[in-house]
């Protein structure tokens, strides 16, 4: 986070719906603040000052991988594990000191959770009966949420007789049912077959959009983060090491961790050979070659950098391209055919490997290029993200 | 598999020959007219008749079932809480050394078991006054502590097995930790309870040593009548009363495997 003060990068694009994005805005007001929270165990460092800001009717997403501290995250908010330091508010009540069974937050858990003893209606009803809600109140709402799930008919049956997908639903209905100000859910996709998580990833958007409740969703999967969220924080190490929206965190990374952890990227290491206000020179030994960004950064003269270029991003040609700048020449070393798009893997004379994506555009199989073909890789000067850390 | 099926047949049926040959010689002489136990004299249920008629039989069979109830009950409750405490409150000071000594009476020689208790119940009786003598009580106590561990390890490991979110789940629709065992572990852990209550039904119907240590007069188990009628010479009515005794338990052995097996045939679904 510190690092984006002395990198000057482009402002993210300014969208014209900025009510519907509040943190864009200086004087929105956080829905769930979190405040300075730690969490330790014994010597182990889960969650390290953690600050966070989430505005009403969010999804947001914590992205990282195992052992990141995102799951104890979560297991704070959710009143299972107790912060050592720090606050937690939510619509300006500090929930630190108020235990799971009263806090205005329910959690879809990963393995769903459902009492196997009780049917799915009664799965839906519990935490109404737990409130003293009437009998009568309990059974309309419980329907109307089954529907909602499009479970409706399957009310009576047990968890055990239904469906991956169906008992994913069962479980969002019975979280959904309290109407919680924060809905917490742990790998909410991870236990679906990779069809099924994209109509259900839909699904939840619809159903967190029709219904106006803030979701935090925890996910190791950066697919699942980006096509869900409104905005990501992405942690590692117990640390949150960038906040943003999808598409900034995918063209504006602010260090390496984050350019490598949300989708893939070259990563050329350099020094800044000329620093203008307007452009930068990075010369690269491992490329064997200078860069030319079009926008300035503020470092050190000679100070070690990293030039970021997404594999989409490079374009990637049998005749030399016009352009003097961000020019490689190469062979190819491995060509994966995926279908809508082809991998190829580029060998640099110096030894370096670059990947490089192309859409097949064409049907016509002679006119691809072909593994140990030599080709030229070349990249505009705003594809480009210089990085340094 | 098949490599072998001549060998594999013939060792099984020896296995269980030398397994059951001589229950099933007890329970078909239990169903012989002959006074001479050895010797066959046609078939007849007389010896049955004749069981029911014996008051000393019929008092010691209702001690008996009296203590095996009791026992069961209490080892449930017991060692459920301590099967409770071993897998559920995390690592605290001493869990080691519990989780060690909960199994001890699994291996403990029965002599031992029956003479510390009676040891024990001495000393008490002498420092409080209670247990006044030996009797029902203090069989009934006795049992509870060798069938609380069995109960208590049964517990234990279908609790591991349980998905601890279940618990966090319903703490988080808004169960307070007291209601919440008696609205989802509980019924979770059920079958579990249930074998283990007949498990210790069973354990307890069975034991001769650690009894006869610790009943006193008037008080004696079926066990222990049927030893000591033994001892004067084997009748067919023993024989009779032995087949019934066999029925029971087998009966409750075989609900305890059938609770089991239904509990690890749901576990996927949990």
């Amino acid at each position: 986070m510190q690092l984006s003060e002395y990198t000057q990068q482009p402002a993210p694009v300014q969208a014209p719906d900025d009510v519907q994005a509040p943190w864009r805005r200086a004087d929105a007001e956080p829905f769930v603040r979190i405040e300075n929270v730690s969490k330790h165990f014994g010597e182990f460092v889960a969650v390290d000052n953690v600050s966070l800001d989430i505005y009403q009717s969010e999804l947001f997403c914590l992205l990282g991988g195992s052992g990141s501290g995102k799951s104890t995250l979560l297991r704070m908010l959710a009143g299972f594990e107790t912060p050592t330091s720090g606050r937690i508010l939510i619509d300006g009540v500090d929930i630190s000191a108020i235990p799971a069974w009263k806090r205005p937050v329910n959690m879809m858990f990963q393995s769903y959770a459902l009492f196997p003893h009780l049917s799915v209606a009664d799965n839906v009803a519990f935490g109404l009966k737990r409130d003293g809600v009437p009998r009568a109140e309990v059974k309309k709402r419980v329907a109307e949420m089954l529907d909602l799930v499009q479970l409706g008919h399957l009310g009576r049956r047990k968890p055990h007789q239904l469906s991956g997908g169906q008992r994913q639903r069962a479980a969002l209905a019975r979280a959904l049912i309290k109407r919680p100000k924060l809905l917490l859910l742990d790998e909410p996709l991870g236990a679906l077959d990779k069809k099924l998580r994209e109509e259900t990833q839909f699904e939840l958007i619809n159903i967190q959009e029709n219904l106006g409740v803030t979701f935090m969703v925890v996910t190791h999967d950066q697919e699942e983060a980006m096509t869900l969220s409104t905005r990501i924080g992405v942690m590692n190490q117990g640390e949150i090491v960038q906040v943003g929206e999808p598409h900034d965190l995918y063209e504006y990374p602010q260090n390496r961790f984050v350019a490598e952890f949300v989708g893939s990227v070259n990563l050329f290491e350099g020094q800044v050979t000329e620093d203008e206000t307007d452009f930068v020179r990075i010369h690269s030994p491992e490329a064997g070659s200078s860069f030319f960004i079009n926008h300035g950064i503020s470092c050190a003269p000679g100070q070690k950098v990293w030039a970021a270029v997404r594999p989409e991003k490079i374009r990637i040609s049998r005749d030399k391209p016009e352009q003097a700048d961000n020019c490689l020449e190469g062979t190819i070393d491995e060509v994966a055919y995926m279908g809508s798009l082809s991998v190829f893997r580029v060998l640099l004379p110096g030894g370096r490997q670059i990947r490089v994506t192309k859409p097949n555009m064409a049907r016509r199989f002679d006119e691809r290029l072909n593994y140990r073909d030599r080709v030229w890789l070349s990249w505009s000067g705003d594809s480009c993200v210089v990085l340094t850390s | 598999m098949m490599r072998y099926p001549g060998f594999m047949k013939t060792s099984a049926w020896l296995g269980f020959i030398f397994l059951y040959a001589p229950i099933v010689s007890l329970i078909v002489y239990s169903f012989n007219a002959s006074k001479l136990v050895t010797v066959w004299g046609g078939f007849s249920f007389k010896w049955y008749a004749e069981l029911l008629q014996n008051d000393q039989i019929i008092d010691a069979a209702m001690v008996s079932l009296k203590v095996a109830v009791s026992s069961a009950t209490l080892a449930v409750v017991l060692g459920t809480l301590a099967g409770f405490c071993l897998s559920r409150f995390g690592r605290f000071r001493g869990r080691l050394a519990l989780s060690g000594m909960i199994t001890a009476p699994l291996v403990m020689p029965e002599v031992i078991t029956g003479l510390s208790l009676l040891l024990l119940f001495v000393a008490l009786e002498g420092m409080f006054g209670w247990p006044s003598g030996r009797g029902t009580t203090t069989v009934i106590i006795a049992h509870t502590t060798f069938c609380m561990a069995y109960v208590a390890v049964i517990v234990q490991s279908r609790l591991a097995s349980l998905d601890e979110s279940l618990e966090e789940a319903a703490m988080d629709l808004g169960a307070h930790p007291s209601t919440l065992f008696f609205l989802v572990t509980l019924p979770l852990i059920a079958p579990a309870l249930i074998s283990g209550w007949l498990l210790s039904f069973t354990l307890s119907l069975d034991d001769l040593v650690i009894a006869s240590f610790v009943s006193g007069p008037g008080n004696s188990t079926l066990p222990m009548v049927i030893f000591s009628k033994v001892r004067l010479g084997v009748t067919p009515e023993i024989n009779a009363l032995a087949t019934l005794m066999i029925l029971v338990v087998a009966i409750g052995v075989l609900a305890a495997a059938w609770q089991m097996r239904r509990q690890t045939r749901r576990a996927p679904a949990a």
